[in-house]
């Protein structure tokens, strides 16, 4: 349909304000809203994410594409059934304790926002503790864990056998990152996921909670 | 505001531009050619016919200096102007002349064929930042006596933009004349649309060769614009120092000047050269030497004094392969040339001492160019005042990444480099296959060679182009032309 190809279109574009009115013109229209949001919002945003992935667009882009993404979501959801909501999951995220770095970690947040994933972002400095808490509390799927120094990184590992203590390992997933991490210091800390920036944060994260 | 880089005070470019004229007004030039001594005579030049020597005189020089254009514009095969040679504007051409292409897989050189020559046509016609072409190898799978036309016919053939080019015999001049004028049509369009630029060489020591001096007057002829390439070798064909190598370099330029503009005057010409120093270890002529350089930024502060348009021989390397030297010679070369305004930047791709092209080179000199035309633009205010309300937003956005601000200024502000030029994290690269550079350059020009799609000559055109090439060919007993991929 062609105002769906529009919506996709604008939201490549990343112009919220069009992406919000056409979206109220598809419903109008009498377009299931399902259709909207899979050939319309979605359709979009996947396009934006494989232009980035080739170099065809840079990041802020593809959050302008994420921010028209939910212009047109805010219309949508009242008129969507339960099982058609897209649901993809939520993390907790935050900067190991006793680094005080976080720019790295904030990109992560605002990239798996803009992928539409609930974020809850408990900043720097944080104690073992509280990330599994926080996870356990709001039932969130995923803790990712950010630290830029070498003296700091071994507390992700603290938190990752806090898990396992408590039994969560399977339930509550884990990723890492930042510029002393590796791939195999990860794997040797048992991570399940490690990722190199925050473009590929939110692909690890979608592998982990096998969104497509 | 743009920054410029210079190296001489104008007393001193005066006092350089004096003693050359000295220079040529009394010792003098040799020429190897009857026409141009009779028409240096027919102007008052003193001229010995036994000894093809020539005096000049201050009032030629200074007329010539007069009469040529401080300007000119060139034109692709289509018409479309590309190139506006003034002021400080600089545009890049690929190092012209090659007798060997570097082999990315075997990492060898060899002779260039006219597969070869096709696909540097092809990789040029799609380089953003190299807005000419260059005759720039010299296919040996055709008779040496068309080698030179036989570049121009493919260059015409396969690349829309203008070429940098020159003949290797006064013969040659002819046909690569008529290939221009089947593009353009009439004498008076190449004229008004100058379509190439011809390299003319004096000989150092102060001498013009029978050949190089008729190719000034015929390209003088037909308005063709000719570049002056006088290439003093400080401390073996020229003084050690390189104010004395300069004094040389003016003498010989100034003297092909006055030869091009008593021909036809107003002719357009570009101020260039190949200089170099010599070094006396290996005997070689280093073009990425810091002193080679040097003397070329230099000299076109001299031809700018003069108020002319400039060129030089700068932007690359003596490596043998596409290695770091190679990226620091061709980058501190293009830097300075571009931070000295030098207008026509011949270089790209080229190593080994103006001896081997390399496709893999040529597209990593390519990000350099638009390195150094970001550099060039240099750093303007772009609402940046008052700062407070963007330090407000960031306070409260805590990020910029999609800030008006932001999207309005970032490519402008930021030049984003291709993929030949690693910025990935080492994982990312790691996880992209971990390509060297030459990996990356190589994958570019297959991607360029696949990219490509034919330029827009009419089929008249094209046919006239052919016709005239092989009727050249079969001046030489060379039956018929090679295979061309389309």
């Amino acid at each position: 349909m062609e105002v769906l190809e529009q919506i996709s279109s604008l939201i490549q574009q990343g112009d919220n304000e069009k992406v919000l009115e056409l979206t109220s013109k598809a419903i109008n229209k009498n377009i299931s809203p399902k259709d909207v949001l899979d050939e319309g919002l979605v359709s979009g945003m996947n396009a934006v994410g494989e232009r980035f992935k080739n170099h065809e667009i840079f990041l802020p882009e593809v959050l302008m594409a994420a921010r028209a993404f939910y212009a047109g979501m805010d219309q949508l959801k009242p008129l969507l059934i339960r099982g058609d909501l897209p649901d993809l999951g939520k993390i907790v995220i935050g900067t190991v304790q006793g680094d005080l770095h976080d720019i790295g970690k904030n990109l992560v947040g605002i990239m798996l926002r803009g992928a539409g994933f609930e974020v809850i972002d408990l900043g720097k400095d944080i104690p073992a503790q509280k990330f599994v808490e926080t996870a356990k509390h709001e039932q969130a799927e995923i803790i990712g864990m950010s630290a830029l120094l070498t003296t700091t990184q071994p507390a992700m590992k603290t938190v990752i056998e806090l898990l396992r203590e408590q039994g969560l390992n399977a339930r509550i997933r884990t990723i890492v990152g930042g510029a002393p991490v590796s791939e195999e210091y990860a794997r040797e800390i048992g991570a399940d996921a490690y990722a190199y920036d925050a473009a590929s944060a939110v692909e690890r994260v979608k592998q982990l909670m096998e969104v497509e | 505001m743009r920054p410029v880089v210079k190296f001489l005070t104008e007393d001193l470019i005066e006092r350089i531009v004096s003693e050359a004229i000295g220079v040529l007004c009394t010792l003098g030039v040799e020429i190897h050619n009857e026409e141009v001594l009779n028409l240096l005579s027919d102007h008052g030049a003193a001229v010995d016919l036994d000894r093809l020597h020539v005096i000049f005189t201050e009032e030629a020089i200074e007329k010539a200096l007069e009469v040529a254009p401080e300007s000119f514009n060139l034109y692709d095969v289509r018409g479309n102007e590309t190139h506006d040679f003034s002021g400080h504007n600089f545009y890049y051409t690929p190092g012209s002349a090659a007798l060997h292409v570097l082999d990315h897989h075997s990492k060898r050189i060899r002779k260039p064929s006219t597969e070869d020559y096709i696909h540097y046509a092809k990789v040029v016609s799609q380089l953003d930042h190299i807005a000419s072409q260059s005759t720039a190898l010299i296919p040996v799978d055709v008779h040496e006596k068309i080698a030179d036309s036989y570049r121009l016919f493919l260059s015409l053939l396969y690349c829309e933009k203008p070429v940098v080019t020159g003949t290797f015999t006064i013969e040659s001049f002819t046909v690569m004349k008529d290939f221009q004028l089947a593009v353009r049509g009439t004498e008076a369009a190449l004229k008004e649309k100058p379509l190439t630029i011809f390299s003319c060489c004096p000989t150092s020591p102060l001498k013009w060769s029978d050949v190089t001096s008729q190719n000034v007057v015929d390209c003088a002829r037909y308005s063709i614009p000719v570049e002056f390439i006088a290439m003093p070798l400080s401390g073996f064909m020229a003084p050690v120092t390189l104010i004395g190598t300069l004094v040389q370099h003016t003498a010989e330029t100034l003297s092909g000047i006055v030869i091009s503009q008593l021909t036809n005057p107003g002719t357009p010409i570009l101020y260039g050269g190949s200089p170099a120093i010599f070094d006396v270890r290996y005997e070689t002529t280093p073009m990425g030497a810091v002193e080679t350089m040097m003397v070329d930024c230099a000299y076109n502060e001299i031809g700018k004094y003069l108020k002319l348009p400039t060129q030089a021989y700068i932007s690359l390397s003596d490596a043998k392969q596409l290695d770091a030297q190679a990226g620091l010679e061709s980058g501190i070369g293009a830097t300075l040339a571009a931070l000295s305004g030098i207008n026509n930047i011949s270089g790209p791709g080229m190593i080994d001492f103006e001896s081997c092209q390399s496709l893999e080179k040529l597209v990593v000199d390519n990000e350099i160019c638009k390195m150094t035309y970001r550099l060039a633009a240099g750093i303007e205010p772009r609402e940046d005042f008052p700062s407070l309300p963007i330090f407000q937003e960031l306070l409260k956005e805590q990020h910029l990444l999609i800030s008006k601000h932001t999207l309005r200024f970032l490519k402008e502000e930021h030049s984003y480099p291709g993929l030949v030029i690693d910025r990935a994290s080492r994982s990312r690269w790691q996880e992209e296959g971990a390509l060297t550079l030459q990996e990356r350059a190589h994958r570019e020009v297959r991607k360029l060679l696949d990219s490509y799609e034919p330029i827009e000559l009419t089929e008249d055109i094209k046919l006239e182009l052919i016709k005239l090439m092989e009727r050249e060919a079969n001046s030489y007993g060379q039956d018929s032309l090679p295979q061309r991929s389309p």
